[in-house]
């Protein structure tokens, strides 16, 4: 009530005034507009000179070849993709290939980091020695360089598709013939095989029985969560244990055998067999796609254990005492009580190794990744010669997905902070 | 501090309102003394450097004997290596002033890059490079291959045409630079290489066994290469284009590095007219007048920059078939100098 008879009337006029002079009052409102018309005029000469030029100089400008066909091919697509489809869909293609690495970099980067962490942080010498090395050989050799010695000495020695190493343990190859309903079994047929040419894993194909087994797997998980909610309300509230296992066994293992028993299998394995150069059917994790993950994760893992580091030796070690003295596990301690109040200190760094991830996947170019760099800032470019347009989206879609990045940890920040009561 | 960047912003905008679409190339290139020649970052027979960090090649003697026509010194040229998908930036942007880098000739590059071709300094077509030990005697037999491609060329675009027509699946796998495809394409991680056919020779030579790999008879597409500037100037344009003619005609018409001092002293009206001792061609391109001996006394005819580069006196041994002059079977042919 006090607060609302002090403040000054609300006026926009001197909110502005505030805002934009600061202290030199309306002289300063004066420059910063001056300076902002000049900063506008300045775009706009640089947009009408570069269109101008584009125009006398007979280069072809504005967005009309996303519709063109674009007629070259792409190693690997999330969406069905060929050489007939469009350039925006090569656009699209590109940015799904980019967000796969990134997404699955981020969270292998993340876990890697947080275990080399705490090894270095563990009381065992040997341990916490493995975590010193490994955070000082990776972190020192530059990213493309390790980028390429997966890509060229450990990818690259793999056998050839004709001699790869077959994956084929005679139970599981049982099972799945079981499963697969194949009438003869092939012989000297394999699961899963690693060559050169990237691991070839069996392709899930969706059957009869697909649907029911999905919404009922759907609905067991959404069952599971509600009880954990439950669980944990009455153990805060009321002090009350409850064991949620034996349900959440049911909902997610139980009742979808019987769905299975009922309606059939949900899907069945197509095989990968070798024909000609290649394996045909199944599902291929490309070498490419390999390399890149594992370097990028790995490099940006060294940078997040010693955030991860610096954040838990900033809480005070009375607090991993305290934890002992109420009888604490070390684990149950820097689970429930020193990781808490670490992640404080280490997500605004943690948010900068994200971002850095995700732009280092540009790297993907010198080992034939297509990214969003390679096909679109490159192959495409360079056939359609659209560069300002092409460059500029480029340019647009790294600064959403890292404004969307720091976005995600800004809100996770503040659940953070507002959980500990800061 | 504040005066520094006040006038630096005034000088920027000032420079970009001019007009920038300079069209006196031939002047920025006497003015600055040096002619800035894209070329690739290492093709042998084409443009490669060796270690001593000299450029030689087929596409770097146009950039020498253009550099000869305007200064009579094939020494001031700077050469830009450039990849396939930043060559045509490099030109559009006015980093170089001609693009000599086995660009193949297409209506779309015609059209829509804001920069044309001059000519062909050497007709080529597509093929494929595979290891002998697949035993593969034909492209056609390559159903379900994995091929390794430089990506933003017109090959990667040949290739999805000719394995859709051909009704084949394959796996491409693109590579920023020539040598990153070559050496995936060494490890294994391909069954073939496709390029160029004289890239295809040149790149075996680079191979640790060169012996290993065989390129396959189909060749696939044509493939026109020649040199490339920017629309608007078109006294640029004549100067470039009519350098690799006269360095043709001067084929055809026996004119060679060794006897072209002795032919400016022939009576034959037509050399006297190519070498300049009768009439101005030269000076109405903006050079001299003796602008094609200038040309052959250090750079050679066209028979010679092939065949000391790419055919029989050069490691690819690759031989002059369609490139040939138009009187002795091939389709090299100039116009008239007159």
């Amino acid at each position: 009530m006090s607060t609302e008879a002090r403040k000054p009337p609300p006026q926009i006029a001197l909110k502005l005034k505030r805002a934009l002079g600061g202290r030199s009052g309306w002289n300063g409102v004066a420059v910063q507009l001056a300076f902002a018309a000049i900063l506008a005029w300045i775009a706009y000469e640089i947009v009408a000179n570069a269109s101008a030029n584009l125009e006398t100089q007979h280069i072809a400008a504005g967005f009309g070849f996303l519709t063109n066909n674009a007629g070259f091919d792409v190693s690997q697509s999330l969406i069905s993709y060929s050489g007939s489809d469009t350039y925006l869909r090569v656009f699209v293609v590109g940015l799904l290939n980019t967000l796969l690495v990134s997404v699955i970099g981020i969270v292998f980067a993340t876990v890697i980091g947080f275990v080399v962490a705490l090894c270095r942080l563990s009381p065992n010498w040997l341990l916490s020695r493995v975590g010193g090395i490994y955070v000082e050989t990776i972190r020192n050799l530059p990213l493309l360089f390790q980028i390429l010695f997966w890509y060229l000495a450990v990818l690259a020695a793999l056998p050839n598709p004709r001699q790869s190493i077959s994956l084929s343990v005679p139970d599981i190859a049982a099972l799945i013939r079981a499963m697969a309903q194949l009438p003869a079994w092939p012989p000297n047929v394999g699961i899963a095989f690693i060559s050169n040419r990237g691991l070839v894993i069996p392709r899930p194909v969706g059957e009869a029985g697909l649907e029911p087994f999905l919404a009922v797997l759907g609905l067991g998980i959404v069952a599971s969560l509600a009880l954990r909610l439950y669980a944990r309300r009455a153990l805060f509230q009321r002090g009350q244990m409850i064991h949620i296992w034996p349900y959440v066994l049911t909902f997610l293992v139980g009742l979808p055998l019987i769905t299975i028993a009922i309606f059939g299998l949900p899907f069945t394995f197509e095989l990968p067999q070798l024909k000609g150069f290649n394996f045909v059917g199944g599902t291929r994790v490309i070498p490419e796609f390999v390399a890149l993950t594992v370097a990028l994760s790995t490099y940006t893992a060294a940078f997040i254990a010693e955030i991860v580091r610096a954040g838990i030796l900033s809480v005070h070690k009375g607090q991993m005492e305290a934890g002992s003295s109420l009888g604490l596990s070390r684990g149950a301690t820097l689970r429930l009580i020193v990781v808490p109040q670490a992640m404080r200190v280490i997500v605004p760094p943690l948010t900068n190794q994200y971002l850095n991830l995700t732009k280092n996947s540009s790297l993907a170019v010198a080992i034939g990744y297509p990214d969003l760099v390679s096909v679109w800032a490159g192959t495409a470019l360079s056939q359609t010669g659209q560069a300002i347009e092409i460059i500029a989206t480029t340019m647009g879609v790294y600064l959403l997905i890292s404004l969307v990045t720091s976005a995600i940890m800004s809100v996770y920040g503040w659940r953070l902070n507002r959980s500990l009561g800061a | 501090m504040k005066r520094v960047t006040l006038a630096l912003t005034v000088a920027l905008a000032a420079g970009l309102s001019a007009p920038a679409a300079d069209a006196q190339t031939l002047k920025t290139v006497k003015d600055r003394g040096m002619l800035s020649c894209g070329v690739s970052q290492g093709l042998p027979g084409f443009s490669s450097p060796d270690d001593k960090g000299n450029w030689t090649g087929i596409d770097v003697d146009v950039c020498r004997a253009i550099a000869a026509a305007i200064f009579n010194d094939t020494t001031k040229v700077k050469y830009v290596p450039l990849s396939a998908k930043d060559r045509f930036t490099a030109l559009q942007s006015g980093e170089i002033d001609v693009l000599s880098r086995n660009t193949t000739w297409t209506i779309s590059r015609d059209t829509s890059l804001g920069a044309n071709f001059t000519g062909v300094t050497y007709y080529d077509g597509q093929g494929f490079m595979v290891k002998k030990s697949l035993k593969v005697n034909s492209a056609l037999e390559l159903n379900s291959a994995s091929v390794c491609v430089q990506t933003g060329t017109t090959t990667e675009l040949n290739l999805a045409d000719y394995f859709k027509a051909n009704n084949m699946k394959y796996e491409v796998i693109a590579f920023g630079t020539i040598d990153e495809a070559i050496k995936a394409y060494e490890s294994g991680r391909c069954d073939a290489f496709t390029d160029d056919s004289s890239g295809l020779y040149a790149s075996r030579l680079k191979l640790a066994n060169p012996a290993d790999h065989i390129v396959l008879p189909e060749i696939i597409s044509k493939e026109p290469l020649g040199p490339m500037v920017r629309h608007g100037d078109d006294q640029w344009f004549d100067l470039v284009k009519w350098t690799l003619f006269a360095m043709i005609t001067a084929e055809e018409m026996g004119i060679t590095q060794k006897n072209v001092d002795e032919m400016t002293k022939s009576d034959k009206p037509e050399v006297k007219r190519v070498l300049g001792t009768d009439g101005n061609l030269g000076e109405q391109l903006g050079v001299t007048k003796d602008w094609v001996v200038r040309i052959v006394k250090s750079v050679g005819n066209y028979g010679e920059v092939f065949d000391r580069n790419v055919g029989a006196g050069s490691p690819l041994g690759i031989s002059r078939g369609i490139n040939n002059l138009w009187n002795k079977g091939g389709i090299q042919y100039a116009p008239p100098i007159r």
